[in-house]
Order: structure tokens, then sequence, then C-alpha cells
């Protein structure tokens, strides 16, 4: 099996890389070195090659990542590594012994653990039954024995330095706990290969740094761990190789301390990209929306939004920045009209929107690209077409003399925008939204919020589960609507976009805005600090 | 002739083909079973449809009121709303068509018109009131709509077992008067010298002088043309469209959602309910006692559902539908088969169909093997 995927295609910015870089090759002879190695791995959905021929060997005891954009296969490869899917083709060796997985209960015996993206954990137990769950210590007549099991969790913890609470019930821990009882368990079933599947996407920058140092210790007691991830930082600071897969197939296997953000960013992407925006200083002017002591229930009862105040002006970005679950949602739905609130007021234009309807809040003036971008974003089974006009059907440019829609015009607008903003495939606009990849999804919502000409441009998570490409165009997107005198209000779980694009950062923290800074005067710690209800 | 195989997968007209084909099938093993010659059933069945110009018409005759059950019930579900009521919705029409044909005299030309407009706003309340109650209490339209089924169902019966409205010595209320029927030709026409000529002179008008065809057919092409240009041209159409398919996108492109729950249910029970009204004004003239519902609105679901919940499918599905109803009825008479075959028939079609969406990923596999 040779190892040719090795080669780095011609337009790569990196191709004259140092051979050097390929220190983990496929030399078979050493297998004893290697705790995974998967040779010609392929695997297709339908007519979609998700992996063809790819060839990964992780050594024993080395962080390893995965990187590659979404969809490019690389949860694909390590959930056919976990057993979750069957592969097509290819050969897997585990500690150097050739095995098939077929299911998961396989994967576990051969010591191999996965901590999902989503967890499965059951929310009104506590951490120790969690973790003991289907191997539980048993008493006499099948009681169980709690002390014993609390005493070896407790234990168990400590030795991985993962310290928990065994007696603490999951739903009362923080998501960064819950993620850690998840990495207990699959060590308590005898993990010695730890898949990590995207693990930083639900931490705050402190977490983050913390997982970092759990998963060196992972390594220095002889653990491997491989993970999954699309943020070059993270790969930077924790990982000692990294294999770069693109559309299936992998571009490079490359020795971390060798490389760049930026050359990670272009083997991922295949082209040269910006990892920052490029933006003048903002010129705010009038105020546009402004909230004043707002508070807003969730379904539950609970207060989520506290006396909430914030106001944004036109020419400026305005970032929320916060854990998820700090009240952002409920903020936004109580802007855009889904959700009462309890008191307090929003302004936009001068109209009082609180508790009115989403049509309310678009006639004062705001459009909003929504964090759930299949749920509330687009109908996914109209066309491209059908999309680009589900908020300005009724303007007349898209009737005929008899007052019917006309089909000729919606197309000949939609093939403009598809053509304007860049939305591919080229011409799709007959196309169903379902079939456009997620970037493309989002480029049709983009273009169809910016085309309203909104005062106020709310943004929630506009580049979730978009890859570096498209998250360039939709922050470009975004500085040049404020260039062009609107107000943006983005709301962001991830640091790096804040002070990628923010002319102003507010902190969002158990409801209520606790700081408003000036990005250039402060930092990512400070601001983190700040998420995490610390003080300034 | 691969490729050829390949792209004739692709079209959706080509998995109601194939249902029929399965249900013909299904028919004929059936048939086979029962220890009758499947060929002789089914050129039965052919000649039962077309032997004769008066046997087609009625094929067309009795197709209307399941078009209109079917274009209800596709209204709705391209709209999101699952209207399994459509048989309450059908017999509500039945009674305004029988009690404002008899109680309210009038001339006529406006009579029919008038009892059509009554019947429809009643069908179309009848239907809003299970969208008033998603949209106010949250219960789901399916319950509500089965469970108002069964009131219009009694309800009916109620009426015609009313001292007043009861015909003594019969089963059924009054006839409603001739202004209100809206056949070509009334039935007391076939019988005449004067019918016995025009036939003689012009024989295909014996399709139109001997079956109930009347206006309800024009009216039923127009309420077909008519929603379809609803759904596809206007800006109501949209939106319900978009409703049908997310909700959520709907409400947050600041679409009125409820609002146009409350309409789609309005346009669909009024449709068929209307259906239900041009069944007593053209064949029946007056509503019976029951001991069950004749299930009108249960056709027109299996009607939508052959139809790919296109308007204009409709017509084409209850034609079918129709057709190998009338055709059974060919294949009792003479064969001695039971029409159950027919109905074992088309239950298969109907399901068959439900196997449309794996053609296309048929075809996708057969590419891939190319």
């Amino acid at each position: 099996m040779e190892q040719d995927t090795r080669t780095l295609p011609d337009e790569s910015p990196v191709g004259n890389m140092n051979e050097a870089f390929h220190a983990p090759g496929g030399n078979q002879g050493e297998a004893a070195d290697y705790a995974v190695e998967m040779y010609g791995i392929s695997k297709s959905f339908g007519t979609l090659r998700a992996l063809d021929h790819v060839d990964l060997t992780v050594r024993k005891g080395t962080i390893h990542a995965l990187l590659g954009e979404n969809g490019a296969g690389k949860s694909t490869l390590m959930k056919i590594l976990y057993g979750l899917y069957t592969k097509d083709a290819g050969e897997i060796r585990i500690m150097g012994e050739p095995c098939e997985i077929k299911n998961p209960k396989q994967a576990i015996a051969h010591g191999i653990g996965m901590v999902h993206q989503h967890f499965m954990l059951v929310e009104n137990m506590t951490i120790a039954e969690n973790i003991v769950l289907g191997s539980e210590p048993i008493r006499s007549f099948g009681r169980l024995d709690r002390e014993k099991m609390n005493r070896t969790i407790r234990e168990f913890g400590e030795k991985y330095g993962l310290e928990v609470d065994p007696r603490a019930v999951i739903m009362d821990v923080s998501v960064a706990t819950q993620q850690r009882v998840e990495i207990l368990k699959a060590l308590y079933r005898g993990a010695d290969i730890l898949i990590l599947d995207e693990p930083t996407a639900v931490l705050t920058p402190q977490e983050i740094d913390n997982l970092i140092v759990t998963m060196h210790r992972l390594v220095e007691v002889g653990k491997t761990v491989i993970i999954i991830t699309h943020k070059l930082k993270e790969i930077i600071a924790s990982s000692e190789y990294c294999t770069i897969i693109r559309r299936g197939k992998v571009v490079d296997t490359v020795r971390v301390e060798d490389v760049t953000e930026k050359d990670l960013a272009s083997m991922m992407v295949g082209r040269e990209v910006m990892l920052t925006t490029e933006k003048d200083p903002a010129a705010p002017g009038e105020v546009i929306m402004e909230i004043n002591d707002l508070t807003v229930k969730d379904n539950r009862g609970i207060e989520k939004v506290k006396d909430l105040s914030l106001y944004v002006r036109r020419g400026e970005i305005l970032a929320i920045a916060g854990v998820d679950g700090n009240g952002q949602t409920e903020l936004i739905e109580a802007i855009t009209g889904l959700r009462k609130s309890e008191k307090g007021e929003i302004i936009v234009n001068g109209q009082h929107i609180e508790n009115g309807l989403p049509v309310d809040t678009h006639r004062s003036g705001i459009r909003t690209i929504h964090e759930d971008r299949h749920k509330r974003g687009l109908v996914l089974d109209f066309q491209v077409g059908e999309n680009l006009i589900l908020e300005s059907y009724k303007q007349k440019r898209f009737q005929g003399r008899n007052c019917l829609l006309s089909w000729k015009k919606i197309n000949d607008y939609a093939n403009r925008q598809i053509d304007k903003f860049d939305i591919r495939p080229a011409g799709c606009a007959l196309q169903r939204a379902k079939e456009l990849s997620g970037g493309n999804q989002q480029k049709v919502i983009v273009a169809r919020t910016v085309e309203q000409e909104p005062d106020l441009l709310l943004a929630c998570q506009p580049t979730r589960g978009l890859d570096v490409g498209a998250i360039e165009y939709v922050r470009n997107a975004l500085v040049e609507q404020r260039d062009q005198g609107r107000a943006v209000l983005l709301i962001s779980y991830e640091l790096d976009e804040v002070f990628d694009i923010a002319d102003r950062i507010n902190v969002i923290y158990n409801g209520q805005i606790v700081a408003d800074l000036d990005p250039e005067k402060t930092d990512e710690q400070a601001v983190g600090l700040l998420m995490a209800g610390g003080s300034q | 002739m691969r490729k050829f195989v390949i792209q004739a997968l692709k079209r959706p007209f080509t998995a109601v083909f194939c249902a029929i084909l399965v249900g013909l099938l299904v028919g004929a093993v059936t048939l086979l079973l029962g220890g009758f010659d499947p060929g002789r059933g089914y050129s039965l069945l052919i000649t039962g449809i077309t032997s004769s110009t008066r046997r087609m018409a009625q094929v067309l005759v009795n197709a209307v009121p399941i078009v209109m059950t079917g274009l209800a019930v596709s209204f709705a579900v391209r709209t999101g709303m699952f209207n399994i009521g459509a048989d309450g919705q059908f017999i509500m029409g039945q009674i305004t068509g029988a009690i404002l044909g008899y109680y309210v005299p009038m001339p006529a030309i406006i009579h029919p018109i008038f009892i059509m407009l009554c019947a429809f706003v009643i069908g179309g309340l009848y239907a809003g009131f299970a969208a008033y109650l998603k949209n106010r209490f949250g219960i789901h339209e399916v319950i509500s709509s089965i469970m108002l089924n069964w009131i219009a169902y009694y309800f009916m019966n109620f009426i015609v077992n009313m001292k007043s409205v009861k015909v003594p010595g019969t089963q059924h209320s009054p006839e409603i008067f001739d202004t209100a029927k809206i056949t070509f030709f009334s039935r007391e026409f076939r019988t005449t010298a004067e019918g016995e000529a025009l036939i003689a002179k012009h024989p295909w008008m014996e399709s139109l002088v001997r079956t109930d065809a009347g206006y309800a057919i024009l009216v039923m092409i127009a309420v077909t043309l008519l929603l379809w240009i609803i759904l596809k041209y206007t800006r109501l159409g949209f939106e319900l469209r978009a409703v049908g398919y997310n909700y959520y996108a709907a409400e947050f492109a600041a679409m009125p959602v409820k609002r146009n729950a409350l309409l789609s249910m309005f346009i669909s029970g009024g449709t068929a309910a209307l259906g239900g009204a041009m069944l007593v004004m053209s064949t029946s003239y007056f509503i019976t006692m029951l001991g069950a519902t004749e299930g009108y609105g249960w056709d027109g679901i299996s009607v939508a559902l052959i139809a790919g919940n296109h308007p204009i499918g409709c017509i084409f599905a209850a034609l079918l539908y129709s057709a190998l109803k009338l055709g059974g009825t060919e294949i009792q008479s003479r064969l001695g088969a039971p029409t159950e075959i027919i109905n074992i028939m088309i239950g298969a079609l109907v399901l068959s169909i439900a196997f449309a969406p794996a053609l296309p990923r048929l075809a996708e596999r057969l590419e891939r093997k190319e």
C-alpha cells in the first residue's frame, strides 16, 4: 500500500513543504509504534464518495489531530474506526493487530473510546452512575454498591486529572464537566485510544485550555488521543501530528511544530485564505436599537434574560459574547417576535417592538440570520429561488401585470442573486435548497437578508458549522453591511469571531450584559473570564 | 436503454404507473385465488368502462365527488395541514344541499349557486374550527377533524330523523326542488319521447341524457384550476406552501402562519363541502339515514395520495379510481367475483404509491453502477 496520497496537490500554496513533515509515514515495518493504522479506507453514501482510499496512522502516545472542512470525511473516518459505519474497502490495524470492527462493542473491546459531539448521558442520573452504567458494582441480591462505586469513580478521576464529584447529577453540572464524564466513561471501559469529536465546540476559552491540559495528561499515562476539529488554534496548542483531509482524501500528514495556522488553513481549504477579516475603523452613527431592562423567561418559566440593556448604532458591529445558554436564545426570540417578554422595552427606529409578532420586527427594519438555518432560515424543500424571495415575495417586482407571481421574474432575480453572491452550483435557482452545501445555504440566507437593506442586521452564530472559506465570506458580508451604514448585532459563542469583526463587545452572562468593551483595549482571556462569570 | 430507464425512474409519473401495475397484479392474483380467470376479469373490467360513451360519462360523473375531496385533502397537505376530516366536511355539504334545496325555494340558476356558496362557507367553517383548535389550544388537526367526522355523520342522521324532515314511510329527507338540480337534463327527460328522439339523432348525447352529468363537472374543473393557480401563482399560495414545508421558517419570515392555517383549512373544507352539495344536487337529491359514512372523504385521501397532492393530478387519480370501481361492478355481475377484489386492487395500488420515493433512489443506484 503506497502512500501516494501524501503528495500535495499543485494548487496548494504550501506545496514546497519539507518532506520531513511526513514523520508518521506508512512504514508498516514499525507497526508496533502505531496505535491505529488505517489503510486504503473508502466509504460511499449513495453517489457521494465520503472517503477515497484514506490512509491514517497514529503513533502510540501522541495527540493526533484530524483537520478538515465540514463534510471532508473526518467524522466518517472516525465513525468507521469506532464501528458506527462499515467501510466499503480498506484495512484497519489496532496496536499492530489487523482487525474488523463491525460495531462499537468490538471497538471498545479493542480499546477504542469515542466522545461524541452530542453527549450521550442520562440526564437525571449521577456522574458515577453514568460512568459505571452497564458494569455496576453489585452487592448481594443485586443491590448497587454506591459506596464502592463513588469511591472508585473519585479515585479513577484523580488518576487522570479529571476530578469530578461522583454524586452530582448530570443535569446540574456544566457542559465541560459533562464532557469530562464522557471521557471518564470511555476510559472506564478500558479505552487506550480516545477519539474526541469536535470537543471544543461547546467550551469557553478557559475550559478549552483545561481540556488541552487533560489531553496532555492522558498522553503522559500512555493513552493515544485523536481529536477531530476544524479549529486551527487548538491543533497548534494541543497536537503533535495533524492529518488534513479534503473532500474524502488525505492531503497530508504533518508534524504540527513545523507548520503555521495559515499553512493548515490553506491545506484544508485548498487555496490561500485570510484568517482575519480586514476592516476599517467603525464610524458609528445614531442609535438604531435600544433595549432597556428587558426580562424574558424561557419555556420552563426561568428568567433567562434579566434586566438586560444594550444599544446598537448605525455603522458598527456590536458583538454579544457569551457561553451558550446565558440568555442569548431568549434575547433573540424576544427581539424577533417569537417570545413574549416579562418587562422592559425594545425600541427600534423609535418603534416599540417588545411583545410583538415577527412581522412587527420586520416592519421596524430588522432582518435576522437565524442560528438554526434549517429550522428557521430556509424552507429546505423550496427551490433556491423561492428561498431568496421568502421575505420579499410581496414586492411588486415579482408580480406580473395580473398581480400573480411571475416565476420568470422571480427566477431572473434569483439567478442574478446567485451570480452576485457566488452561490454554488451556479444557476441553481430551480434546485431545492436542501441540495446545497451548508456554506451555500448560508449564502442564500445572507443574500436574502442583505438584499432587503435592513437598518439592523441581527446575525446569530452566522458562521456556525461553516468551513473556513464560507466563514471568510460571511464575515466580510457583515463588515460590508456595517460600512454601508447599517447596524449589525452579532451573537456568537466563538471569541475568535467576536474579536475578528466586532467594533464593540458586550459580554452576556446569566442573562445580563456584564461588560461593554472596546476590542482594541481588551483580550480574549479577559473576555473569556467575564463570559465564565468572573469579574473584570 | 439503460439511460432511458434511469431517466424514467426519476419521473414521478413512473411511480404512479408502476403502482397501477402492482395494483393490477395483486388484483389478478386475488382473482386467481378466488378461482376466477384474471384475463376474463380484466377484459370485463375494461369493457365495463369502455363499452359505451354512457359508461365513460358515468366514470366522470362518479369521479366528481372524489375529485373534490381529493382536492380538499391535497390542498391542505400542501399547506401543512392533514385534513383527515374531508369526510365530515363533505357530509356537511350534503346536509346543506338537501336542506337549502327543499326549504329555501328560489328561482333556477340562482338556487344552485346560492347552495354552493353556503355549502362552501359551512364546510369551510367546519374545517376551520379544527384549525382554530390547533392555533388556540394546540390540538392536532388529525384528532379534531376525525372527531368532527363523527359529529357530522351523526348530525346528518339526526337531521334526517327529525319529524319535520323525514319523509313518512322512508328513511330520507324530501327531494330537493328541480330549481336546485344541476344535471344537464332532468331524469324525467330520459324517458320522454323527446329524449328518445334526441338520443336517436345524436347517439353520443346518451352520455349526457342518461347519466347525472351536469354542471358539477364544470365546477369541478374550475375549482381544480383555481386551487392550482392559488398554490402556484399567488402570494397566499406561496405563504401556504412555505408553511406546509417549514412552519418555523415561514413564521420567522413574518408570514401570518396562524391566519394561513385557518385559511387553508377553510378553503380545503369548503371544497369538500362543495363536493357534497353537488352530489346532492346532481345525483342523490336528498340525504338518507346511514349506517356508516359513504366514505367520499376517505376516498379523497387515496386520490390525493395517488395524485401526489397535485390539484390537476387529482382529476386523473379520481378518474382512475372511479373507473376501477365502475368496472368492478361489471366483474361482480358478469363474473360473479365480489367487488371487494377491486377494493383490494385499489388498496394495493395506494400502498405501492407509498413506495414512490424508492424509485429515484433506485435510479441513483443504477447510475452509480454505470
